[in-house]
């Protein structure tokens, strides 16, 4: 033995490889309660997936332009695709769907550019697009200046849905920032006009609100005033929405140590600077979880707008089920596709949810 | 006790009178009078809960207090909420726990204030902010995140923040006593320095190392009150207060 150090050569960790069996083992049967569940759930999967793949692929019935063509014993998809246009576009003018797409496909450019722009283009160009999309899609939907006005009562389909579950987003947010903030006010007025609202949004279903809002906000214009059906229900979606994020945004508010206040005002910034600069950034960025998942419940509830008889993409199922060229009975086609259409945009939104959140993640906290 | 004369409070820069302020029902602060010359420097100590860190969260109105009065470089700290932005663009404070931004880099947090308060121009907040951090020894980390620093290191960015303002008054409330041992030196040698061009400095520490060697003055409080004060010469070989013996004896017991 001498006192020389030998370093020992980095050797590669041991590899987590094992053989299928011993994996099956390990993770299927490793306890009499595993096993069990294991064969209860083999039991399940066999005796309906095939059934399903069956009805929604092999046996269905894909090409024909009428119900007596679905003559295979499995799903008649040949009605979705022959209610497909109104599905997406309710009854608004065949040729000038162009304007809904394009609506549509701003949407999606305006939520690219905040992720994927360079940071420094990002705070500009992504703010601006914000700003100036809803007016440019509100004009390329209802028309006027030059393009022929397409009334309210024309809009429908899933691209309702969407388009409204956005607006209410692009709303929501800002009002229920300040709505936040008015909580935590210091002046006492301010605070409880504001609890005192937000609980109100919150304490009642948001079908209530859609009603009264169809009812009752007429009342507080001046007679003759007709506000628009849409207008209404987009209100009253905004309040409710903007009530959940006050609330959501509060949580993040409050995880933000008191010590970045005093900082902040110690160096001279004001209760806005503070806010603006220092607070709201960290506080909505640990708060992205909770805002999407009020994003895609406020999408979800896009559809209950049917109740005041907007036509959206499960009220236009709905007419389309009870069109006397289609009483076949197609409502679990109809249903499992307006479903299957939810689901991916909401998956969708959750995905894009984690990305920003790793995106955000500054990841050099140590403490 | 106060050894203040006449002609030294004429330039007092901090001017407490008479300052007493409760937190509900609890006396926090005991009719507090109070002098800081210009240039001075000052260390603050005296037990736990003693109200150190009220007594100098009063100067930038971290706190409010109810009564007496207190005039900080010449503006009365009342509620006029422009009064309380003047005095806080004159007067930085640096926190035990450092308080950076942590969304924000070091340059970042440097330059956040000059550029949104003081309204300098972004290429000159960045130089002297790089200027500031040369001097607290740590350009090489101008762009990275505070959560990337060592304790000692951010306690030295916090420095470097507050001095970008150019305060006339500097506040440190424990800047040190979250910090392992090997890394005290560090932030103390920055502020002896600091100490030695000028800076006004009130300075809340049980670092008696640093009192000794930089402060004018070193008071002693003990429930809400201030119990002694006095050079740090007199104030260590020879306390006057029993209070302030017993404190001592504590301190440089372990
Ligand atoms: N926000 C508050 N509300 C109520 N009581 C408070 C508050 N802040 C401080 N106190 C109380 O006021 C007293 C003085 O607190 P302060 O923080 O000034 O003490 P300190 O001398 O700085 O002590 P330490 O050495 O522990 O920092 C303590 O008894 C504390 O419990
Ligand atoms: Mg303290």
């Amino acid at each position: 033995m001498d006192n020389t150090f030998t370093p020992i050569e980095a050797r590669k960790p041991p590899s987590g490889a094992i053989g299928p069996i011993a994996w099956m083992k390990a993770s299927l049967f490793s306890s009499p309660v595993n096993t069990i569940l294991t064969v209860f759930f083999a039991y399940i999967i066999i005796r309906f997936v095939p059934p399903i793949i069956d009805w929604a692929f092999i046996s269905a019935n894909w090409v024909g332009t009428t119900q007596e063509e679905c003559t295979k014993s499995g799903a008649c998809w040949i009605f979705i695709k022959q209610w497909f246009s109104q599905l997406l576009y309710g009854s608004y003018p065949e040729s000038l769907h162009w304007r809904v797409n394009l609506a549509l496909i701003g949407l999606v450019a305006v939520v690219v550019l905040q992720f994927f722009l360079p940071q420094h283009l990002r705070r500009r160009v992504g703010w601006v697009s914000l700003l100036v999309y809803p007016l440019i899609s509100l004009w390329l939907m209802y028309g006027g200046f030059g393009l022929e006005t397409v009334s309210t009562d024309k809009w429908g389909g899933f691209s309702l849905n969407i388009l409204l579950a956005f607006a209410g987003i692009l709303m929501s947010l800002p009002i229920g920032i300040v709505w936040a903030l008015g909580r935590q006010s210091e002046m006492p007025f301010v605070r409880v006009v504001c609890i005192s609202s937000i609980e109100l949004f919150r304490g009642v279903p948001l079908i209530t609100i859609l009603f009264m809002g169809s009812v009752m906000l007429p009342l507080f214009f001046p007679a003759g005033v007709q506000l628009d059906k849409l207008m209404r229900a987009f209100i009253a979606i905004t309040l409710f929405q903007s009530a959940y994020m006050a609330e959501v945004i509060r949580g993040g508010l409050q995880a933000i140590p008191k010590g970045q206040v005093e900082a902040a005002n110690s160096l001279g910034l004001g209760y806005w600077k503070t806010m603006r600069l220092i607070v709201l950034p960290q506080a909505l960025k640990i708060s992205i979880p909770n805002i999407v998942n009020t994003f895609i419940a406020l999408f979800k509830d896009t559809t209950l707008v049917l109740i005041i008889g907007l036509f959206e993409v499960l009220s236009t199922i709905q007419a389309a089920l009870q069109n006397s060229n289609w009483l076949g009975g197609h409502h679990i086609e109809g249903y499992v596709f307006v479903a299957f259409v939810f689901w991916v945009f909401c998956y969708t939104m959750s995905r894009i949810s984690v990305h920003i959140e790793k995106k955000l993640d500054t990841g050099h906290s140590r403490s | 006790m106060s050894t203040q004369t006449k002609s030294s409070t004429i330039d007092s820069i901090v001017k407490m009178e008479k300052l007493n302020k409760w937190y509900g029902t609890f006396h926090v602060l005991k009719d507090i009078d109070f002098d800081v010359a210009k240039g001075e420097k000052i260390v603050v100590c005296g037990p736990s809960g003693s109200g150190k860190s009220t007594l100098i969260r009063c100067i930038n109105r971290l706190e409010e207090y109810q009564e007496g009065s207190l005039t900080v470089d010449g503006v009365a700290l009342n509620e006029d909420i422009k009064n309380i932005e003047a005095v806080r663009r004159e007067v930085g404070m640096v926190f035990q726990h450092f308080n950076l931004f942590p969304h924000l880099t070091i340059l970042e947090n440097l330059t956040l204030a000059p550029l949104w308060v003081r309204k300098i121009p972004k290429k000159e907040a960045e130089a002297t902010a790089m200027e500031y951090l040369e001097r607290v020894k740590i350009p090489e980390q101008a762009l990275k995140f505070p959560g990337q620093l060592s304790g000692g290191q951010q306690q030295r960015v916090a420095i470097a923040r507050s001095l970008c303002m150019n305060p006339k008054i500097m506040l440190f409330d424990e800047p040190t006593s979250a910090l392992d041992p090997e890394m005290i030196s560090e932030v103390l040698d920055v502020m002896v320095e600091l100490a030695e061009e000028g800076m006004t400095m009130i300075c809340v520490t049980h670092e008696m190392g640093f009192a000794k060697k930089v402060a004018d003055r070193v008071i002693f409080m003990d429930a809400g009150q201030i119990v002694e004060q006095n050079n740090p010469q007199e104030f260590f070989d020879n306390p006057q207060n029993e209070r302030t013996q017993l404190f001592l004896s504590q301190i440089i017991d372990h």
